[in-house]
């Protein structure tokens, strides 16, 4: 199976040759497979913006290779246009960025620049609204009328509605209370579900990524110090730990309870898998 | 083009000898620079300008590439200049055809004038490069504050001014954002006839001006919770001090503005 999307010793540069000359990225490796739900962790500053808009062709490399199914996504003009609808990109606080004089305008932005027709982009624009649960009358309002929770989910169904192979989100959480959070986290894996589009979710909570996704993805200084599936990644701990990162408070539990020399596996990180843990572990002392 | 490539008007940290010079004798030292540029007659007059220019950039770690990286908005003037100074001066004609005479003075001329409007625009440069924008609003606030007497606002103007400066690239930075998050929907900003590249600006501009409002808020809340009500008995953390460097910076300055109306004058 061809990955969807593909980098190849990509390294980033910002402002080369003057005194704030930064590698950004230094030879970054990722596949991302059709259909796959992936998790990008890592601190402010480690590379992860800088690689998500290499994905979607907004930044250029340095060095390096972005590939989209299979293909370099700098070939042509035309093919780096196109890999930006393919690709969607939501950034962090995407509310900021809402224009229009409705919402329903603001949503058909994307679909009407890839050069639908009208009825395609209409079909779209309530499909994406039905996405993140927007009801029809808040389509005709004034996105500025909206609640901060809102004009996110706008912001979110603005990129939708182009109906991308991949939607990348950069903290599509922060800021929110926890209810928003998880409206917004169910929107996003209905769109999954519905689509089968590869979800690649950028976060620095540990909670939410090893709740969400299939497949984490350790930054540090632009480089990926660790990757694998949350079980795996978590295993790490002390590690992740000490770059600063933290793991799910069930896995500090679990570590704790090692350290206090109980038999329990070291890569729990959610609440159902600490219940059947523990009554393993207590099943096999009383065994 | 990179937004954030922009060099105007920005600041290079440093601890050069130019970076520590207190920023009221820079200014001064400045404008007593582009005095002596505008006395500046000939090769030999220009020449001392450009060494003294090559000096503060050699002082102060800024390459020339740099330099002249900032020199890009103002090719047009300076090409629109040159050609005016070729056509318009008279003299001894050594080109003609139809009703255009480029005479040997012009070409003089022209090149004179070129080299004054860019080094005009490096020691400029240099100024900001090596002062932070904050201690050059000090700095202007200082020199001005004999205009508190006639009732001109200064501190005001210094405090907009400032605010103004330090909202550049956080202005530069939120443009860079949104226009990222809007071609990433697929808009497009560099193609299309002037009408339509001004239709383009639209879904960058609504969000940045309600972003600057938005800012503007914030910043002026923040302002009033720190007790912030004018220039009226403010101190401050850091008061400028002037040193015997400094002094001597000056006078080596003016030294220089008038040895260089001497020698224009006496057609060097």
């Amino acid at each position: 199976m061809t990955p969807i999307i593909q980098t190849k010793q990509l390294t980033h540069i910002y402002s080369p040759g003057t005194p704030f000359e930064h590698a950004a990225l230094k030879g970054i490796d990722l596949t991302v497979d059709p259909g796959e739900y992936l998790a990008i962790i890592g601190r402010t500053g480690s590379g992860k913006s800088t690689l998500i808009q290499h994905l979607n062709g907004l930044l250029r490399p340095t060095s390096g290779q972005v590939l989209f199914d299979g293909e370099d996504i700098w070939s042509s003009k035309e093919r780096t246009r196109q890999v930006r609808f393919q690709v969607g990109l939501v950034f962090q606080y995407p509310e900021y960025q809402l224009f229009e004089e409705t919402v329903y305008r603001d949503i058909a932005f994307g679909p009407t620049n890839m050069g639908l027709s009208p009825d395609e982009v209409d079909h779209r624009v309530r499909q994406a609204a039905r996405f993140v649960g927007l009801e029809d009358h808040t389509l005709e309002q004034s996105p500025f009328d909206l609640s901060g929770g809102q004009k996110r989910r706008v912001a979110i169904a603005g990129v939708i509605a182009m109906e991308p192979k991949v939607l990348i989100l950069d903290e599509p959480t922060a800021g929110l209370d926890p209810a928003g959070a998880a409206q917004i986290l169910g929107n996003i894996r209905a769109y999954h579900r519905e689509k089968h589009a590869a979800i690649i979710l950028v976060s620095h909570s540990m909670s939410e990524v090893a709740r969400e996704a299939q497949r984490l993805v350790v930054f540090r200084e632009g480089t990926i110090p660790y990757s694998g599936t949350p079980q795996e990644v978590f295993s790490h701990g002390a590690e992740l730990e000490g770059m600063g990162l933290g793991v799910p408070e069930m896995t500090q539990v679990f570590a704790r309870l090692r350290a206090m020399g109980y038999s329990v596996p070291a890569s729990v990180y959610t609440v159902e898998q600490a219940r059947d843990a523990i009554l393993l572990a207590r099943k096999g002392v009383q065994g | 083009m990179n937004l954030k490539d922009i060099t105007l008007g920005q600041f290079f940290p440093g601890n050069s000898f130019l970076h520590r010079l207190d920023p009221r004798m820079k200014l001064l030292g400045l404008i007593c620079y582009l005095v002596a540029l505008f006395l500046a007659q000939w090769f030999v007059t220009y020449g001392v300008m450009l060494l003294l220019l090559v000096w503060g950039c050699a002082v102060a770690h800024i390459r020339a590439k740099t330099l002249l990286g900032g020199m890009k908005p103002v090719i047009f003037l300076l090409i629109f200049t040159a050609v005016l100074n070729m056509f318009y001066t008279p003299g001894t004609p050594l080109v003609s055809f139809w009703i255009f005479t480029i005479t040997y003075e012009g070409i003089l001329h022209a090149f004179f004038m070129v080299v004054r409007i860019m080094m005009l625009i490096c020691a400029t440069f240099l100024l900001t490069y090596t002062t932070s924008p904050l201690s050059l609003t000090d700095g202007l606030e200082s020199l001005l504050s004999p205009l508190n007497r006639v009732r001109v606002p200064v501190h005001e103007l210094a405090m907009i001014m400032s605010i103004a400066l330090r909202f550049i690239p956080t202005l530069i930075e939120e443009t860079d954002k949104i226009m990222c998050a809007q071609r990433a929907r697929g808009a497009d900003f560099d193609s299309g006839g002037l009408i339509r590249k001004a239709k383009a600006l639209i879904p960058l501009l609504v969000p940045l001006f309600i972003s600057s409002f938005r800012r503007a808020d914030e910043l002026a809340t923040a302002m009033e919770c720190r007790c912030y009500h004018g220039g009226q008995g403010r101190t401050r953390m850091r008061e400028l001090r002037l040193r015997p460097s400094d002094w001597l910076f000056l006078a080596a300055m003016i030294v220089v503005a008038v040895a260089i109306g001497v020698l224009g004058q006496s057609g060097l």
